[in-house]
This record gives structure tokens, C-alpha cells and sequence, in this order.
């Protein structure tokens, strides 16, 4: 009622201001490119803007069809998948444990040189990973092989490679990833430990019975966001570490989409693919939302 | 006393095992370090695992003296600063004006942005944009496609939803205005959050690679190629021939092994010199993105 315009801009007008150049960004490089999305549905045409191209043949559904018996594709949907899900079961565990370790580090000081040290790899990019891969996991000049006096393949065959793939995914995140678990533990209630203690409680017992209860939450948040991303497919990490000899086993989505798109000019085809993938993305992150909420969680939102 | 003693044989094991896993973290950059700091041969010959063989600096003269290594080092240094205060002054004005819960539209803004972080519109939509803005082989395709990171925003907000009340309600009452606000009251008070989140934004820029393969293309935009793509491309290159001369008999005559050693070091030590002074602020960082998340 007594409200006005003039006297609240008046105030306000400020922060509408500030927010102008980010609205901007999120309008011009989020949002426009949406409308490039048509042209998974349309004719292979960038020269004119999406809007104007004329449909593809089957209904504008020409692009999803051809991808689907496209059989590289689906040998991409299948190596996402596959990698995504030893990521999730072998991935998910290690930063879990490492928590519960470094939870049990009685010296503090050592506590913190340790998590120093666990987070140094999470700052290396994967071109650096890729090219100190090279030099310690080559078959014939790794030294690692070298010092084991071993010609073992662990970059050139692509069941071998798929371990490495994963190990050094692990390698590089699973220091990272322990941050949100430790600061989970920080919030479990040390009366919980004292009661255990007085119950006669070992340490596996406390670790058992008090803390992974006290984390459980946030371990669910955590798989529901990774079970979103089940299709997800980053691009660095599978790119910079796949050789000629394991594509097979590497040639992921995002690469799918690089070298069809981006190197091939089929736009269409690789926009429909891209479409494809973002929208299970959302499905996958809406379904295991509302499992996780019917299994009494909070959720992530 | 007996149970005394079994908890420590129990924190040693634990401690051992820790001291194992910083090996494990530690090792690889050690041996690039070696190897970057040996004789050719001896990288040939294999010899080096933690310390260097026939000590020499030789990679790294050759490194600081080769134009393109130079100027790529230079250019991703400049590239990351520009990024990064750009990047953290946009997620400061994105962040701000969302703490004000009254702030008409705030609700749709904020979804407009929290939306991005579930649906995108993929590769190549993105890449057709920058090729119609005309940004394709130009240093603002490294710029601008991902200069606010929405998680960032969100750890932002947060930290500004920290900050009390009173102290606000103070300035106003003193006749300060929502900018003047968050210049005195803000702003100093998020100062480790700010460090914290353009420290990502900078490793962000510094590790990035996959922007710059793909949008700097044309023979000319190698000028603006980040320290990561040269990289890549050296040892990709690198490997190539390693491949021919092995098929055909020959060995890699390893002294482009002792200089991609070095790059990597260039690459890295940067890093490695900031964020372990940062620790202790992004801890709380990460944490509140992942709650709110």
C-alpha cells in the first residue's frame, strides 16, 4: 500500500545496476546459445540463424536417428556410461575412507602437512597429469615399469587403460574431495564418542557405529549429484589422457561431440547430441533428487 | 595402560598409512622435477626416478630462451589476471544484490542463474555463438564464455548471508547506500573468501585447456595459446615421433623429454606457491557450496 516505486528505485537502483553486467554474461553466453539448441532439429546450416533453417526430414528428429545408429556414438554413450559408473563405485568410496583416516590422524600439525599435501594434485591440470602419465606409465620407457622390471600396458590397452583412467581420477580428486566429509565430521556431536567409549566401543567400533551415521547425509547428497551426472562427460581428462592405441575404450561423449562438431563441421548432428545429453543430465538429477527425499533426505534441493 | 598403549601403535599405523599416501602425491612431481634437472641421456638411458643424473640446467635455458614458451608463459599470466578480476568483481556484483531478500525480481535472477547450473545448451551451440559474436580466434574466447562460475556465486552469497545484519542496519542508519555498504562492510569483512574464490578462478584460467583447443584454431591465434594447449600440443607432437621412431627403430633422442619436463614445471609451480597459504579459507568455501548446492 505504501508502497512506490520512485522511493524504493530511489534506494535500490544501485543494486539493479550492479547486477546488470552479470545478467548480461548469463543472457548472452547461457541463455542465447539455448536458441542454437533448434539446430539439433534443423537442417545442417549455420550460415542463417537457427530459427530461420528449415526442419530436418523425420519430423526435425533426423539427427537424434542418425546418431542412434551411428555405431561410434554409441560406442561413446556406452564408454561414458561405463566410466561414469566405475568412477561412481570404485571413485565415490576413496575420499570416504581417506576422511575416516584422516579423522583418526591424532597429531594435528601432521594432520594439516597431510591435507596440504592430498589437495597438491587437485591443482594440476590434466594436461600436466597426462603428460607425467607418459613418463611413469609408458610399457616400454615408464619408469615405473622400470623399476619394477616389468613391461606392463597401463596405457595401451584399453582394459588397462580404463584402470589407469580411473586411478588417476582418484589420484587427482580423492585428497580434494575429503574436504566436505571432513567438515561433515566436524558437526557429529562428541558426546556420541564419549557414550560409545564408556559402551567399551573400539575405534572401528566409534568409526562404525558413530561416525559414518554422522556423515550418511552428506555421503547421499554427494551420490545423488553423482548419479546426475551419470551421462555427464567431462572433456579434459579422457582427451588429454587417450592414446591412438585405447580410443575404443576413450572416445567419450564430449570427444564425440568435439571431433563430429567442432572438427567435422556436422553441427546439426552434434547438437543433437549435446541435447540428448543435457536433457538426461536433468532427468537423471530430478529422478535421484526425489529418490533420495522418498529415503527420507533432505536432497540436494 | 595396556589400553593406552594399543591406541598408539593405532594412531602410528594411521599415520604411516598417511605418510604413504603424501608419497603417493608427492612422487610424480619429484620425478618430473629429476627429470627436468638431468642429462638427456640419462633420461634415455632411464636412470632418473627421485633425483636428477648429470645435473644441468639446460632445459630450462632452453626453455626461457625459446620465443613460443616465452611469450605463452607471459600471455597466460596476463590472461589469468585479467580473468580472475574480472571473474571475482562479476561474482561480487552477481552475489551482492541477492543478499537484499526484499529486492524486487531478486527470486527470478537468481533462478535465471542457479538454472545454468543444470541445463546447458551444450558444445557446440556455444561454439556457434562465439563464431557469431565474432570472438572465435581471439584472446575473448578465453575471456568471457566462462568468466562467472554460478557455484561461485552461490559461495559468495553465502558468506555475504554471514555477515550480520546489525552491522548493515548501522551503515544505513548512518546514511550509506547499498554500494557504500558493501565497499565498508562487505567487502573487508569477505576478504578470505575473495582470496579463496579467485584462487579458483586463477587455477581455473591457468589450468585451462579444453577453451582454448577448441576456439583458437586458425594458424594465426597460436599467439594467444595458454601454457596448457602449448603443452599439449609439444608432447603430443612429441609422442608422435617417439611412435615413427620406434616403429622404424630409432629411440627418441630425449632431449625434448628433459624440456617438456620443464614446461611442466612452469606450468605447475605457480600453483603449487599459492595454495597452500589459502588452505584454511577455502575449506569453509567448498563446504558451503556443496551444502547449498
Amino acid at each position: 500500500m505504501g508502497f512506490s516505486w520512485k522511493t524504493y528505485l530511489k534506494r535500490y537502483w544501485t543494486l539493479y545496476l550492479l547486477l546488470l553486467l552479470p545478467v548480461a554474461f548469463f543472457l548472452i553466453f547461457r541463455y542465447y546459445p539455448m536458441a542454437y539448441v533448434l539446430l539439433g532439429f534443423k537442417k545442417n546450416n549455420i550460415l542463417i540463424p537457427p530459427w530461420q533453417v528449415e526442419w530436418a526430414k523425420n519430423n526435425g528428429f533426423q539427427w537424434f536417428i542418425r546418431a542412434f545408429s551411428d555405431k561410434s556414438f554409441i560406442n561413446a554413450l556406452k564408454n561414458t556410461i561405463f566410466l561414469n559408473l566405475l568412477d561412481l563405485f570404485i571413485g565415490m568410496p576413496m575420499p570416504i575412507i581417506m576422511a575416516l583416516l584422516l579423522n583418526e590422524l591424532a597429531f594435528p600439525k601432521y594432520k594439516r602437512i597431510t591435507q596440504t599435501v592430498l589437495y597438491l594434485p587437485h591443482f594440476l591440470s590434466w594436461v600436466i597429469i597426462s603428460s607425467i602419465t607418459l613418463r611413469l606409465f609408458g610399457t616400454h620407457d615408464g619408469i615405473i615399469n622400470k623399476l619394477l622390471g616389468t613391461e606392463f600396458p597401463f596405457i595401451s590397452t584399453e582394459g588397462t587403460w580404463r584402470g589407469t583412467y580411473i586411478f588417476l581420477g582418484i589420484w587427482k580428486e580423492c585428497g580434494w574431495n575429503t574436504i566436505i566429509y571432513l567438515a561433515a565430521l566436524t558437526g557429529i556431536n562428541p558426546e556420541l564418542y564419549e557414550a560409545a567409549e564408556v559402551d567399551g566401543a573400539t575405534r572401528l567400533q566409534k568409526i562404525w557405529h558413530v561416525t559414518l551415521p554422522g556423515i550418511r547425509s552428506t555421503i547421499i547428497v554427494l551420490l545423488i549429484m553423482n548419479l546426475g551426472h551419470i551421462l555427464g562427460s567431462e572433456f579434459d581428462r579422457p582427451f588429454t589422457l587417450s592414446n591412438k592405441l585405447v580410443q575404443g575404450a576413450s572416445k567419450t561423449i564430449s570427444i564425440f561431440v568435439y571431433e563430429r562438431g567442432i572438427q567435422g563441421q556436422q553441427y546439426s548432428l552434434s547438437t543433437a547430441v549435446g541435447l540428448f545429453q543435457s536433457v538426461v543430465c536433468v532427468i537423471f538429477l530430478l529422478l535421484s533428487n526425489s529418490l533420495a527425499k522418498r529415503f527420507g533426505e533432505r536432497g540436494v534441493w | 595402560m595396556i589400553k593406552s598403549r594399543k591406541t598408539r601403535t593405532g594412531d602410528l599405523i594411521i599415520a604411516g598409512i598417511c605418510f604413504l599416501l603424501m608419497l603417493l602425491c608427492l612422487l610424480p612431481m619429484v620425478h618430473v622435477l629429476a627429470s627436468s634437472l638431468s642429462s638427456a641421456d640419462a633420461l634415455v638411458r632411464n636412470d632418473v626416478f627421485i633425483w636428477p643424473k648429470g645435473w644441468n640446467i639446460e632445459a630450462y635455458k632452453t626453455v626461457l630462451t625459446t620465443e613460443k614458451y616465452v611469450r605463452s608463459l607471459g600471455w597466460t599470466a596476463i590472461l589469468t589476471v585479467i580473468c580472475t578480476l574480472l571473474s571475482i568483481s562479476l561474482t561480487i556484483m552477481a552475489a551482492y544484490p541477492l543478499t537484499y531478500t526484499n529486492l524486487k525480481g531478486g527470486r527470478f535472477i537468481n533462478f535465471i542463474i542457479l538454472f545454468t547450473m543444470y541445463f546447458s545448451a551444450g558444445t557446440i551451440p556455444y561454439y556457434l555463438l562465439l563464431s557469431r559474436l565474432g570472438m572465435l580466434n581471439t584472446p575473448y574466447a578465453l575471456i568471457f564464455p566462462n568468466c562467472i562460475g554460478v557455484f561461485n556465486v552461490i559461495i559468495m552469497r553465502s558468506f555475504f548471508f554471514g555477515v550480520p545484519d546489525s552491522l548493515k542496519e548501522a551503515a544505513e542508519i548512518d546514511g550509506a547506500g547499498p554500494i557504500r555498504v558493501l565497499i565498508r562492510v562487505y567487502l573487508p569483512l569477505s576478504l578470505p573468501v575473495i582470496a579463496t574464490l579467485s584462487l579458483f578462478y586463477a587455477v581455473g584460467r591457468w589450468n585451462g585447456f579444453s577453451d582454448a583447443l577448441m576456439y583458437l584454431k586458425s594458424s594465426d591465434s597460436e599467439k594467444y595459446w595458454p601454457i596448457q594447449l602449448l603443452l599439449y600440443n609439444v608432447i603430443k607432437n612429441s609422442t608422435q615421433t617417439t611412435e615413427q621412431a620406434a616403429q622404424e627403430g630409432f629411440f627418441d633422442n630425449g632431449v625434448s623429454k628433459t624440456i617438456q619436463m620443464a614446461t611442466v614445471m612452469f606450468a605447475t609451480v605457480p600453483i603449487l606457491l599459492v595454495y597452500p597459504w589459502l588452505q584454511r579459507y577455502f575449506v569453509a568455501g567448498v563446504t558451503i557450496g556443496a551444502v547449498k548446492g
